[in-house]
């Protein structure tokens, strides 16, 4: 704990502040899937975490619930009594037993045969399990079990009201349809009686309706609990809507953080997340002519170097999973990194006096993508391609 | 009504045309698979050499019997069934609109006549028949009382369903007695009863007992928590070892015992728990079958302590909790203090009893246990591991408690076990055991108490059975003993089961709290467990 009073002492004034990620970073081997990010999520609002496919995003959830253990960095819980918590230094089942962090999934994880009721009522494990008296009390019929379980029923009723699931409570989970899947997973991980609530993609799958019924009880769950949210999302609509706060990750870094409106209209979020396509990239660096850099584009998370296909949360801790190859890097193509190309691009443009030609592709990716965005993609692609052979070469 | 023609038919083969074809093909596949084994025979000469026998006969009796079987299947069996679900969509053991035209209150008289003509005539069959007929008699009685208790059964489904648990406890608490009672009227006294009854108690009773404990205890383990152990018959040897040793030794009693027996096997529990905490799957299968071999090994070769193969004898009986023993040598010998005949069957009931009793305790601290939180996490556990970690259950101990708990009901078992037989050897705890422990959990449903129960009662009852058969020798010659084909029938029926019911006898999962009423979960919603 001595640790975490430093962290006090250090960072005055940032108990606004309910999760601090410093210097996060995470290498699956010679991948790095986070490199060197710093965020915080205030608390009582709703931080949306941004990014494309492949930015890190659920790697920085997995360190933050403990599946992950961070190769370098730090993450700070600061719970409402004051006290605070390295998450990276917790076991896997402390996080949410001490730390206070709920977390759902994007694949979703119900106990598919158990009833709804039932659901709700594991995530009350370890309040129940001390009311039990470590189940022998509870054993012997004592009333303060009973008491406590009869409390834990009504808090699951409690939510699965607020989940509007109420009517299906004695049903297997298995046998809901997924938008409500979605949320009696929130209602689950809100059983847990959370600080931070950490979804990752609660949108995902939902039709428009589902998708209102969400974002009213994502906004519910913030106004009436005092539970800050932590969400990964693609759902630009729900993200915009509802999040007090973006973070945007591409390629394990951030590269934009700030309200929604900041992020929208930040040029580097546009063309990572939401502007310049593969395939306009890869026509203008085909006009350059440069092959080894056409060839690198499309590196996504070197499956050589990542996780296996076989390997699982489960298989042990994820150093072991992965195979090691001393004196060996890997990282993504520079060239790869689209926020980096409009910073190359702006200061290029910025020298060339022509402006107008970063913030163009904020237009909209469509065949206007105009001529003019091509001559201005032109120039820093030729500056990468030294990063990138060189990679190459460190690579036999 | 009326007949009407659907398109399909006519594009899909009618039964009839494709039950030669198929009938076909079944008799190539038996060709193939019996004609080394069944055409040909090695044997031994009068000159001791070794010698091919060549039963092409018996072979092509076979092919044709598979081949006709199959016919008849494809023709008339399939088309039957297909109706048959379409009448009736009811899952129960038996489909209701096959088992009212199987059970008919005149079969079921005629039934009743058969069994009380042939009890009457039990004493003379020899004599009116010939022995080889008079077996074939007494196997006509015991099909037709069977076939009467199961239209009694029948009749009042309803009400034994509604009633199960407490129908199946009064059944098994008066077993003995009406074990003893129907003996006793058969043989003319008291004593013949009592002595009638010792098979029936100890054989069929008290065996099925046991193995229905052993797999309401594996059951926390497999069942609820989804752990595959392989090598649950390990915690049966430490808990009939520690009564076997700490009995002869030491002299202590039984009840003494018991719990010590179940805390030494939980505690051989938990130190399998550690290494495996990590393992899932084939990888926990493995390495708890190892835990299994490990343990016997040891058994076998630690010859100072366990005496090795030859085991130990001179276990000490129970006693009936101090206050009267069965051993006839006592001045305080059940029979001396209550006056009554001697006989060996006393404590047999008596066993019967405790087994019962132990029984009982297991199916309601399992029951008490999934209410709880913690047998909640155990289910939690098998349906997703990752989830659980992530509501911030702590799995290793979640893992170890179950087994732990499971360990300890085998303990229990195993010291019951022990004081049962008067003698342990490694021989009573080798891998087969433990196969047909998770056999008959896999059997009866994974997680389910009653379908356990069932399972045990038709595996186990259902082998001892095979001893009765003797009859079939009149069939067969006399050299041959149904016994021996007990694993194959075990086999068989274990295919047929999960053919006919993939998730076991019982499928449903209770769920353990409600809202407004409890439904069963259907068995396509729950999860094996991975681990």
């Amino acid at each position: 704990m001595s640790d975490a009073s430093s962290i006090q002492k250090a960072n005055p004034g940032m108990n606004d502040a309910i999760l601090q990620v410093e210097h996060l970073s995470m290498k699956f081997g010679g991948l790095v899937a986070i490199g060197d990010l710093s965020f915080q999520a205030r608390r009582g609002e709703i931080t949306a975490l941004i990014g494309p496919n492949g930015a890190g995003k659920t790697t920085v959830f997995n360190c933050i619930t403990g599946f992950y253990k961070p190769s370098e960095g730090m993450i700070t819980l600061n719970r409402r009594d004051g006290s605070n918590y390295l998450l990276e230094r917790l076991p896997n089942h402390e996080i949410p037993a001490r730390a206070k962090v709920a977390r759902t999934f994007q694949n979703i994880r119900l106990f598919s045969g158990m009833t709804l009721l039932e659901n709700l009522l594991v995530a009350q494990h370890n309040k129940l399990m001390k009311a039990s008296g470590y189940t022998i009390l509870g054993l012997f019929g004592f009333s303060g079990y009973r008491k406590a379980s009869a409390e834990s029923v009504e808090l699951a009723k409690h939510w699965l009201e607020k989940a509007d699931l109420v009517d299906r409570a004695d049903d297997p989970a298995g046998d809901l349809p997924y938008g409500a899947q979605r949320r009696l997973e929130i209602a689950r991980a809100m059983c847990t009686g959370p600080e931070l609530l950490c979804l990752d993609e609660p949108a995902a799958g939902l039709n428009p309706k589902e998708s209102m019924a969400l974002n009213a009880l994502l906004m519910d769950i913030k106004d009436n609990t005092g539970t800050s949210i932590l969400l990964i999302e693609h759902d630009m609509a729900v993200v915009m809507q509802i999040s007090d706060h973006v973070v945007v990750l591409e390629y394990g870094r951030k590269i934009s953080d700030g309200s929604p409106h900041a992020v929208r209209t930040d040029p580097r979020v546009i063309a990572a997340y939401l502007g310049v396509e593969d395939e306009e990239v890869e026509t203008v660096l085909t006009e350059v002519g440069d092959e080894d850099v056409i060839e690198q584009l499309d590196t996504g998370p070197d499956s050589a170097h990542g996780p296996g296909t076989s390997s699982s949360y489960f298989a042990g801790p994820v150093t072991d999973t992965v195979g090691h190859s001393e004196g060996e890097r890997v990282t993504v193509s520079k060239g790869a990194s689209r926020a980096a190309q409009v910073d190359a691009k702006s200061s290029a443009a910025a020298s060339k006096a022509a402006s107008p030609a970063a913030a163009k592709p904020s237009a909209k990716p469509s065949a206007a993508k105009s001529s003019a965005a091509k001559p201005a993609t032109k120039a820093p692609a030729k500056p990468k391609t030294p990063g990138v052979s060189s990679r190459r070469g460190g690579r036999k | 009504m009326a007949v009407t023609t659907s398109p399909e038919r006519d594009i899909v083969a009618t039964p009839m045309q494709r039950a030669p074809r198929e009938a076909l093909y079944a008799g190539a596949i038996a060709l193939g698979l019996f004609v080394l084994f069944i055409g040909l025979r090695t044997d031994q000469n009068i000159s001791n050499e070794l010698i091919l026998v060549q039963r092409w006969w018996l072979l092509a009796v076979l092919v044709v019997l598979t081949m006709a079987g199959r016919f008849l299947y494809v023709a008339y069996g399939q088309p039957f069934l297909a109706n048959q679900k379409i009448v009736d969509v009811a899952t129960g053991l038996l489909p209701e609109s096959v088992a009212t035209r199987f059970f008919r209150l005149p079969y079921f008289i005629a039934a009743i006549v058969t069994v009380a003509v042939l009890v009457f005539l039990a004493g003379s069959l020899d004599g009116l028949l010939g022995p080889g007929l008079a077996g074939y008699a007494r196997f006509l009685r015991a099909l037709a009382t069977i076939y009467a208790l199961a239209s009694v059964l029948f009749y009042f489904r309803t009400f034994i369903h509604a009633h199960f648990s407490a129908l199946g406890i009064t059944a098994l608490a008066l077993y003995p007695v009406i074990v003893v009672l129907v003996l006793a009227l058969y043989g003319g006294s008291v004593a013949a009863g009592f002595q009638g009854s010792l098979k029936w108690v100890d054989n069929y009773g008290i065996q099925i007992l046991i193995y229905v404990m052993l797999a309401w205890g594996l059951n926390i383990v497999v069942g609820l928590a989804g752990l595959l152990d392989l090598g649950y018959v390990a915690f049966y040897a430490v808990g009939a070892y520690c009564y076997a040793l700490l009995g002869t030794q030491y002299g202590l009693s039984f009840w003494i015992l018991l719990p010590a027996a179940g805390a030494m096997a939980a505690f051989w529990g938990v130190l399998l728990g550690f290494p495996v905490l990590r393992l899932r799957g084939d990888y926990l299968a493995i390495v708890t079958l190892a835990f299994g071999e490990i343990i016997r090994l040891v058994l076998i070769n630690w010859r100072e302590v366990t005496n090795g193969s030859a085991g130990i004898t001179g276990i000490p009986k129970v006693t009936f909790f101090g206050l009267m023993t069965f051993n006839v040598s006592d001045p305080n010998y059940i029979a001396k203090v209550l006056d009554i005949a001697t006989s060996s069957a006393y404590y047999k009931i008596f066993l019967y009893y405790l087994i019962l009793g132990l029984c009982l305790l297991t199916a309601f601290v399992t029951i008490r246990l999934r209410r709880m939180p913690v047998g909640r996490a155990w289910e939690a556990l098998r349906e997703d591991e990752i989830a659980c970690r992530s509501l911030g259950i702590n799995t290793t101990t979640t893992k170890l408690t179950a087994f732990a708990t499971g360990a300890m009901f085998g303990g229990f078992a195993g010291s019951f076990f022990a004081a049962r037989q008067g003698f342990v050897s490694p021989e009573s705890f080798i891998f087969l055991e433990s196969a047909i422990i998770l056999a008959i959990v896999v059997l009866g449903g994974m997680g389910s108490l009653v379908g356990i129960a069932v399972a045990a009662m038709v595996m186990i009852g259902g082998t001892e059975v095979l001893r009765e058969l003797d009859f079939l020798k009149q069939v067969f010659g006399p050299d041959f003993t149904p016994e021996l084909y007990r694993m194959l029938l075990f086999g068989m029926a274990m295919v047929i089961v999960m053919l006919w019911k993939p998730r076991g006898f019982v499928g449903s999962r209770e769920p353990t709290a409600f809202l407004k009423e409890s439904r069963a979960v259907s068995g396509s919603f729950t999860k094996e467990g991975h681990g």
